[in-house]
């Protein structure tokens, strides 16, 4: 029986949510389809092989760990030439990776160095004999395409939050090895790494998406955003992109078919209308509420619960209701 | 320098979506098409570096029926020098049959620099890019949001989750572009009527073997009607109160 590979992003010596999505997604996948071991790739800074047992956790029987110095940030020619030996080596008949900033720029180069044909940025994925069946979102998230994925590994990247790591633990033996191609020699080299906003939960691991839109009316009203964030404690901001290209936030907040697609359990939009751009990005989130003086708002066409009326006027109630609430637990 | 740019035509994202008869394709009747809007941003990326930095071509490439020459034709009226249909009848649902054609056009064009949007927003793979510098052998950073270039060196950003990442390369290079990048200027008249003396060559595409196939596309279920369940600030009680009993959220 062939197994399965999954890549486990790390950053900074930490496990990333999607590297357990990955591994759970290679346990589904392998358990589905007749059995086979979960061989799980962990790369990074000496001391990583720390984190092996946690990938047990979520159903990896072999953890393989690559530490080397260079690999303390993430160096994709490194990583790409060290996931495309192993995948070439195992026999595996799947590779998973998240469709995660990390994952869409690794995935790709491992292909075309296996020369296999991958699918990107799939939701789901099944055997259907020796093919792979996935489903992808595309056209803005308007259309799901289902795709039929022929020769062996099938190369994937699994959207992130499309599918929760589901614990299925063992304890996962661990094998040590080598970067197959010295980190210290990559053409492209990292200077620099800038984790943004100190301890601030990113919008792809964020539960709960507090989003804002033109409705706040300047950048300084994100502040009202914020506190609302604060006040869930497990909250990110978000943005949409006419808030980005005026600069109240960054690029990298931006949420929508050009931006960042999420799928948090509670997404919150603030004075969003609701264009098809932004609504792309957000559609599959699990409860959708918005607050908008316009009651005729596309965006009231997908949110759950709606309240129509001034954004300022109502944020700061909200918080202290949500505050309230979040105390009483 | 020589700078290619590889783009896709696609259409416009604000449609309304049918499903062809086929049940494998959208309905392309009524639909309007342009470059993918990170390719835009890639062309203006060419034009601004080789208006800055003095004399050099940019290259414009499309894979595709003659209808991407519409694209091509847009890209050289926006300043682009000439253009490149690399021809086949469809665009194939595999990004490694597409990167295998572009990197043969590619291999010896002896180009500084071969830019890519990050994704093209239709099929939204984002693997293309990345896929011809692997087949090319060049040094690769995707999803650039910055991209500065002197001495044959190249400094770029990359927004990951949470993060940025400053990476720094040699040239020749491949770089898909990413939000951040300038937007596509729009064609003036004078560059409309350039455009159409700049030489477009049509080649055939060198797809090889596809390995994907689509197998059926579908409109995703809507999303149930949800309800006001006010106005104002008097309103928030009772929201709070269905995020906490309702959604089970808060």
């Amino acid at each position: 029986m062939a197994n399965t590979f999954a890549f486990a992003e790390s950053r900074g010596g930490a496990l990333r949510r999607v590297a357990f999505e990955a591994v759970s997604a290679a346990r589904a996948l392998a358990d589905a389809s007749g059995g086979g071991e979960v061989h799980a790739l962990l790369a990074g800074a000496p001391g990583v092989a720390a984190l092996a047992s946690e990938l047990g956790k979520y159903g990896a029987d072999v953890v393989i760990v690559v530490e080397h110095a260079g690999l303390a940030n993430a160096n994709a020619e490194s990583l790409a030439a060290t996931a495309a030996a192993r995948i070439k080596a195992g026999g595996y008949r799947a590779a998973i990776f998240s469709a995660s900033a990390q994952g869409r720029d690794l995935a790709p180069r491992v292909a075309a160095q296996l020369g296999v044909s991958m699918a990107a940025d799939v939701t789901s994925f099944e055997f259907a004999g020796d093919a792979l069946v996935v489903r992808h979102p595309a056209y803005a998230g308007k259309v799901i395409a289902t795709l039929k994925l022929t020769g062996s590994p099938a190369i994937v990247t699994l959207r992130p939050g499309a599918r929760a790591a589901v614990e299925a633990a063992r304890e996962a033996r661990v094998e040590s090895a080598q970067p197959a191609s010295d980190p210290g020699a990559s053409k492209v080299v990292v200077k620099e790494m800038i984790v943004g906003g100190g301890a601030k939960l990113d919008i792809g691991d964020a539960p709960v998406i507090v989003s804002g839109g033109r409705g706040l009316k300047s950048a300084e009203n994100f502040k009202l955003v914020e506190d609302l964030a604060a006040a869930f404690g497990n909250a990110a901001v978000g943005a949409t992109r006419a808030v980005t290209d005026d600069g109240w936030r960054p690029h990298s907040d931006q949420i929508g078919q050009t931006g960042r697609q999420v799928s948090p359990e509670l997404y919150v939009a603030l004075g969003i209308s609701g264009a098809i751009q932004h609504i792309a990005g957000m559609r599959n989130s699990r409860t959708i509420v918005a607050i908008n003086k316009d009651k005729e708002a596309p965006i009231f066409k997908v949110a759950d619960y709606g309240i129509v009326g001034d954004v300022i006027e109502i944020l700061p109630v909200l918080t202290a209701a949500v505050k309230e609430a979040r105390a009483k637990g | 320098m020589k700078i290619a740019v590889c783009i896709k035509r696609v259409p416009d994202m604000e449609t309304r979506f049918k499903i062809a008869a086929n049940g494998t394709s959208v309905d392309e009747s009524g639909l309007k098409y342009d470059m993918s809007d990170f390719d835009g941003y890639a062309v203006e990326t060419a034009l601004q570096l080789n208006e800055k930095q003095g004399p050099g071509e940019t290259v414009v490439i499309s894979l595709g029926p003659d209808v991407v020459q519409e694209q091509l034709r847009k890209a050289l009226s926006m300043g682009a020098d000439r253009a490149v249909q690399l021809k086949a009848d469809r665009v194939p649902a595999d990004g490694l049959a597409i990167a295998r054609a572009l990197a043969a056009e590619l291999k010896e064009g002896g180009y500084d620099l071969i830019l890519f949007g990050r994704q093209a927003v239709d099929s939204a793979n984002a693997t293309v890019g990345p896929m011809t510098a692997e087949l090319l052998g060049l040094p690769c950073a995707t999803a650039v949001s910055t991209l500065d270039i002197a001495n044959g060196r190249a400094t770029a950003r990359r927004d990951l989750e949470g993060a940025t990442e400053v990476v720094e390369f040699a040239l020749p290079a491949v770089v898909s572009v990413d939000e951040g990048m300038p937007r596509a200027r729009y064609p003036s008249l004078k560059g409309i009527m350039a455009a159409k003396k700049k030489p477009l060559e049509v080649k055939p595409a060198q797809l090889g073997d596809e390995r994907i196939s689509i197998e059926k596309m579908e409109l995703p279920p809507e999303r149930a009607a949800g309800r006001i369940v006010g106005e104002g600030p008097g309103a928030v009680p009772e929201l709070v109160r269905l995020l906490h009993t309702e959604a089970k959220v808060l």
